[in-house]
């Protein structure tokens, strides 16, 4: 089993990402495909394991409904480091469609991304090859004020903190 | 000016430590050059041709002047004794080793400086109107929203990977000094027809090669929206702008494929989800940004330009910069002064690391020690007493910073060009001091009333030449230097884009050409009051295509 960060430690993946056309196991926790969870809804919900599903980047919230509350796991890919919409995804799913289970953020990820993705609801971290994961721990204590809210954090700083006008200076 | 506490200090201070593990990283080969790259942008650090550049933030251009003491230092220790403004009031250095930087950044924060988000695809420094707080025509100081805006854009944590870059500017004044129109947000106070005080957002200005005029979305926004509405803009523009071609990933792109009512409406949808979550500003934290830019004691026992009579009677060169230099303030008795930075010696924009120092004595000597940068690269001191105006006239005078052409067709803007820049096709530089010194020189010449020339070493528009009055766009032409006029752009509130008047020019005409565009409209405006960009407006390109064109076999051979 490969390794990855879960709520800031190293954990073995207890998850197995299953490909289009495999069969599925008897049993245990699987990751399957955005496309794959469309086809085959009915199939997936009489599955005996926890179900996570690999969103597409630029997935709409109406297209996955409700489905998500049947689901433990979801996994959001970064193509590229730079591609940012996995970002916002994370915010609305956490926010706005109430998703409450793991979400995973696999591809081009890197420890200096880890703390804008916890920031907008991500708790799990699957690096890039070739990172070490345990330097990437540091990277969820480098900041320690937030200004502005967002998935981990409801309000901005100034409702946070007494922070004071020019005059108390 | 906006003072730091405890927590801006600790945010910036924590991004110093956490570049220097960055660059540690790199140095040891942890992360390659690819994965190092975004990294640095985020921190305004770009690789060009012959070294690393930094960018400095400077938020909305406001400095203190011990502030600009400190960019003096940083000029002297990690450059080759220059700092250089640029048009989104920010300060680049062009000569910093990168294992020096974290030291640099760390000596930012001491004086409350940053390089935060000066570069790569995120929300850029807020940039303002330079005369906001003292302009005499200004609705509104829109500093306190500028830094609520910074605030929440910095490290925010959705948008730090956009398609693109993303700027926003915001203007309080009837005048628009800050280019709103050409900006991924634009936004100017204004009063609904009850008397209350909001923003009309303008959003998808901007020029590079595809430019394009801001189109206007929301006419009235509360106050109390303005994280909210521009939150729903930032996630629409994240979402669904394009990524897959650079140079159509800006959100003008986006604007104008939906078209600005398609693009309003997805705004105001998003909107509508999230405007009663915890982004709204309410009174006391309004009350309290707007505490940092309340009004200094200003002097009652001052005199009106009666105090200056003498000289402005006696010394013409004085008179001619007062004129030309000197801005109504709001407050009686004082004035705002713009010290020009183009003198054609240095390249527009450049200032030597005792010019700065010498500057900001001027500021604490005879105003309140502040001190703004405009988009037009130079510097302002916005609080000067009437009776102190020749003082510092002749403090200016000694740093070479008194010419006497502010909004003048030698007053230009220019990108680093060929000289710096990896993309640039042209040198920008050496056309500009050729300009510029034919121009200063010439007591016709010089005295051509308001007229922007602005000048670009590639169609990327860094030098604005689309907006300027008489823009020039230097271009590549089979391995030779060659530049394109354009006519009739503007950045200010009567925003526009200019026109192409012909074909390209050597190097060795271009600065004959403006000047036969500047004489050919001193022989055809209605009278002195006419700008050339009215009477351009009002004649069309041709006189000028003539004035440029007709003999050009003649004169461009010769």
């Amino acid at each position: 089993m490969s390794q990855l960060i879960k709520n800031r430690a190293l954990v073995e993946d207890a998850w197995v990402a299953i490909d289009d056309d495999a069969a599925l196991p008897t049993e245990g926790a699987i990751i399957v495909s955005w496309a794959r969870w469309q086809a085959e809804r009915e199939t997936l919900h009489a599955y005996p394991g926890p179900i996570g599903v690999t969103l597409p980047n630029d997935v709409e919230l109406d297209a996955v409904g409700d489905d998500h509350r049947t689901w433990s796991l979801v996994s959001i890919e970064f193509p590229k480091f730079t591609d940012g919409r996995g970002y916002s995804l994370a915010r609305l799913l956490r926010g706005r469609a109430g998703y409450e289970g793991e979400l995973r953020a696999v591809g081009d990820i890197m420890r200096d991304q880890l703390y804008y993705l916890e920031r907008c609801g991500f708790d799990a971290f699957v690096l890039k090859a070739g990172k070490d994961p345990e330097d990437a721990l540091n990277a969820f204590t480098e900041f320690t004020v937030q200004y502005q809210p967002s998935s981990d954090e409801a309000l901005p700083l100034w409702r946070r903190h007494i922070r004071s006008g020019l005059n108390a200076h | 000016m906006y003072r730091y506490d405890a927590l801006d200090k600790e945010i910036v201070l924590q991004r110093a430590a956490q570049f220097r593990d960055q660059v540690r990283r790199r140095l040891s080969g942890e992360i390659t050059e690819d994965e190092f790259k975004p990294l640095r942008l985020q921190n305004g650090l770009y690789m060009q041709l012959h070294s690393y550049m930094l960018r400095v933030a400077i938020p909305y251009g406001c400095l203190t002047s011990a502030q600009v003491r400190h960019l003096a230092h940083v000029a002297r220790k990690y450059d080759r004794g220059y700092a250089h403004f640029t048009t989104r009031q920010n300060v680049q250095y062009n000569w910093p080793k990168l294992h020096e930087v974290p030291d640099l950044l760390e000596g930012l924060a001491h004086v409350e400086m940053h390089a935060i988000q000066t570069s790569g695809n995120c929300v850029r420094n807020i940039s303002s109107d330079p005369f906001a707080g003292v302009a005499a025509d200004e609705l509104e100081d829109p500093r306190p929203y500028c830094e609520i805006l910074r605030q929440y854009s910095t490290f925010h944590p959705e948008f730090a990977n956009l398609p693109r870059k993303f700027k926003i500017a915001i203007t309080g004044a009837a005048d628009d000094r800050a280019a709103i129109a050409f900006h991924d947000i634009g936004i100017r106070l204004v009063e609904n027809l009850h008397g209350e005080r909001g923003f009309e957002i303008w959003v998808g200005g901007g020029q590079g090669r595809t430019p394009m005029v801001a189109e206007r979305i929301r006419e009235f926004l509360p106050k109390s929206e303005l994280l909210s509405y521009t939150e729903a803009i930032l996630r629409i523009y994240n979402r669904y702008g394009r990524r897959d071609n650079k140079y159509k990933a800006r959100i003008k792109i986006l604007v104008g494929s939906l078209g600005a009512d398609a693009f309003r409406d997805q705004v105001e949808a998003e909107w509508d989800l999230i405007r009663s979550e915890n982004l709204q500003l309410d009174d006391a934290e309004l009350a309290r940004m707007a505490t940092f830019f309340e009004p200094p004691a200003y002097d009652a026992e001052v005199s009106g330009v009666e105090a200056i009579e003498a000289p402005l009677l006696m010394d013409p060169d004085f008179r001619r910069w007062y004129d030309t230099n000197v801005f109504e303030h709001r407050q009686p008795g004082y004035a705002i002064v713009v010290a020009s930075l183009k003198n054609g010696e240095l390249p527009p924009g450049d200032a030597t690391a005792p010019q700065l120092d010498a500057f900001a004595d001027l500021a604490d000597q005879y105003a309140l020690g502040r001190v703004v940068v405009t988009h037009r690269q130079n510097l302002v001191i916005p609080d000067v007493r009437i009776q102190d105006l020749h003082a510092v006239w002749t403090g200016l005078k000694a740093l070479g910073w008194a010419v006497p052409n502010v909004n003048q067709l030698s007053d230009i803007i220019a990108c680093p060009g060929l000289d710096y820049c990896s993309l640039a096709n042209a040198r920008s530089i050496d056309v500009a001091q050729m300009i510029s010194q034919r121009f200063n020189n010439d007591p016709e010449l010089s005295a051509l009333g308001d007229l922007t020339l602005n000048i670009s070493g590639c169609i990327n528009a860094c030098g604005h030449h689309h907006v300027g009055h008489i823009g020039i766009l230097g271009i590549n032409k089979m391995g030779v230097e060659a530049y394109q006029l354009m006519l009739g752009g503007s950045s200010a509130t009567d925003a526009s884009l200019g026109k192409f008047l012909g074909r390209a020019l050597d190097k060795s005409q271009i600065v004959e050409a403006v000047e036969r565009v500047a004489r050919c409209y001193l022989q055809i405006r209605r009278d002195a009051d006419e700008r050339f960009l009215d009477t351009y407006r009002r004649v069309g390109p041709d006189p000028f295509k003539a004035a440029v064109y007709s003999d050009d076999t003649q004169w461009r051979a010769a």
